[in-house]
């Protein structure tokens, strides 16, 4: 799966702003992090603040603050404020759709969007900073090594 | 046991807001001190007399009353093979009440896998929700399961319990490398 960049840049604002709820952060320096334009994330700014996820200060040393609830925001709260996820309204009215080879694929892009959809709802900003700050101190060696089932 | 069990974190200085003051100090086995947030109850193996409050718990919880299915459970999981089962419940510093329970056993070479431990019931009573139980629970079975010489837990949940799954996110599981698969019997 991949998300678009609104999306992307979103997600890591967010986690910007609620990893450092003392401060207030500027949208160049988060652009300048993650390597984008001021502009492209000061519009993606504009609609999480309008969301009520972050809120701007103005004044000297003003920026940016996370406003919203670090243990109740999820992932998917912040993804569908750009894009929608795991859409099935916007797979009807497809070539095929009314035919059993159109409701069997169907069927199966479910079973994916259920599960994508699950998953990006319980992830919230706080289980994220949790896995970031474990993920710095564990090395990229710890990450992606699992168990193959029957090996 | 609803509006009672609220009590046990009125007289602590347990308040729901410091939820981040919480201690992070890793898993606390049963019944040792615990920090601030959480000083209003420990957690200990089930034993028989705790029966009738987790069938009570458990029909709140899911709403199904199962009481057959819970004496076998107990008698397999609070009675037996205690190294490698485990029935944990959380109780109020008064003893009067349960507040929660987990249980889970270690199971090897299911499915082709290492021997890992397994979680496959956790329910916190509503009325004592987001104060730190259920991760003190799951806590306590993680370090049994570490102490019996294990390196990984499991759970199954479904993808519609979205408090279930982000309450195990939070604790640090993700997704493994299985997927369960079903189908209806002809
Ligand atoms: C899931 C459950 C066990 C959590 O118990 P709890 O005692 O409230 O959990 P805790 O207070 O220890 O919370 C631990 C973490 O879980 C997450 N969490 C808990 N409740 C949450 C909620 N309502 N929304 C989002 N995240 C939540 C939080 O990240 C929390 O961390 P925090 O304390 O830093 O905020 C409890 O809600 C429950 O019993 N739910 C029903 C379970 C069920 O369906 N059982 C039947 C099948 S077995």
């Amino acid at each position: 799966m991949k998300l678009q960049i609104a999306s992307r840049l979103a997600v890591f604002a967010v986690l910007e702003l609620a990893a450092h709820p003392d401060r207030q952060i500027s949208a160049a320096e988060i652009a300048d992090k993650y390597g984008v334009s001021t502009h492209h994330l000061a519009k993606v700014m504009h609609t999480l603040g309008r969301a009520g996820l972050v809120r701007s200060v103005r004044g000297a040393g003003g920026g940016y603050q996370f406003s919203g609830n670090a243990k109740r925001t999820t992932l998917i709260d912040i993804i569908q404020l750009f894009e929608r996820v795991g859409d099935v309204e916007n797979a009807s009215g497809e070539p095929g759709e009314d035919t059993s080879a159109g409701g069997a694929l169907r069927q199966i892009l479910d079973e994916i969007d259920d599960i994508t959809r699950a998953t990006l709802s319980s992830v919230t900003v706080s289980t994220l900073l949790k896995l970031i700050d474990r993920r710095g101190s564990a090395g990229p060696s710890d990450v992606g090594v699992g168990a193959t089932p029957y090996s | 046991m609803a509006s009672a069990a609220f009590s046990v974190f009125d007289r602590g200085q347990a308040a729901p807001s410091d939820a981040l003051g919480k201690s992070r100090d890793g898993p606390v086995v049963s019944q040792a001190t615990a920090p601030a947030r959480s000083a209003a109850f420990h957690v200990r193996r089930a034993e028989d007399a705790d029966l009738a409050k987790v069938i009570a718990l458990d029909m709140e919880v899911t709403g199904v009353a199962k009481d057959a299915y819970w004496a076998d459970l107990h008698e397999r999981y609070a009675t037996r093979r205690p190294g490698e089962r485990f029935f944990f419940v959380a109780e109020s510093a008064d003893k009067r009440q349960i507040l929660g329970f987990v249980i889970g056993e270690i199971r090897a070479w299911e499915f082709g896998s290492e021997p890992c431990g397994w979680v496959f019931g956790v329910s916190v009573d509503p009325e004592v929700r987001e104060h730190g139980v259920g991760e003190r629970l799951l806590e306590t079975i993680s370090a049994a399961f570490r102490d019996a010489g294990v390196g990984k837990m499991r759970t199954l949940i479904s993808h519609g319990n979205h408090l279930l799954m982000s309450f195990f996110r939070s604790q640090g599981m993700m997704a493994g490398p299985y997927l369960q698969l079903e189908r209806d019997l002809p």
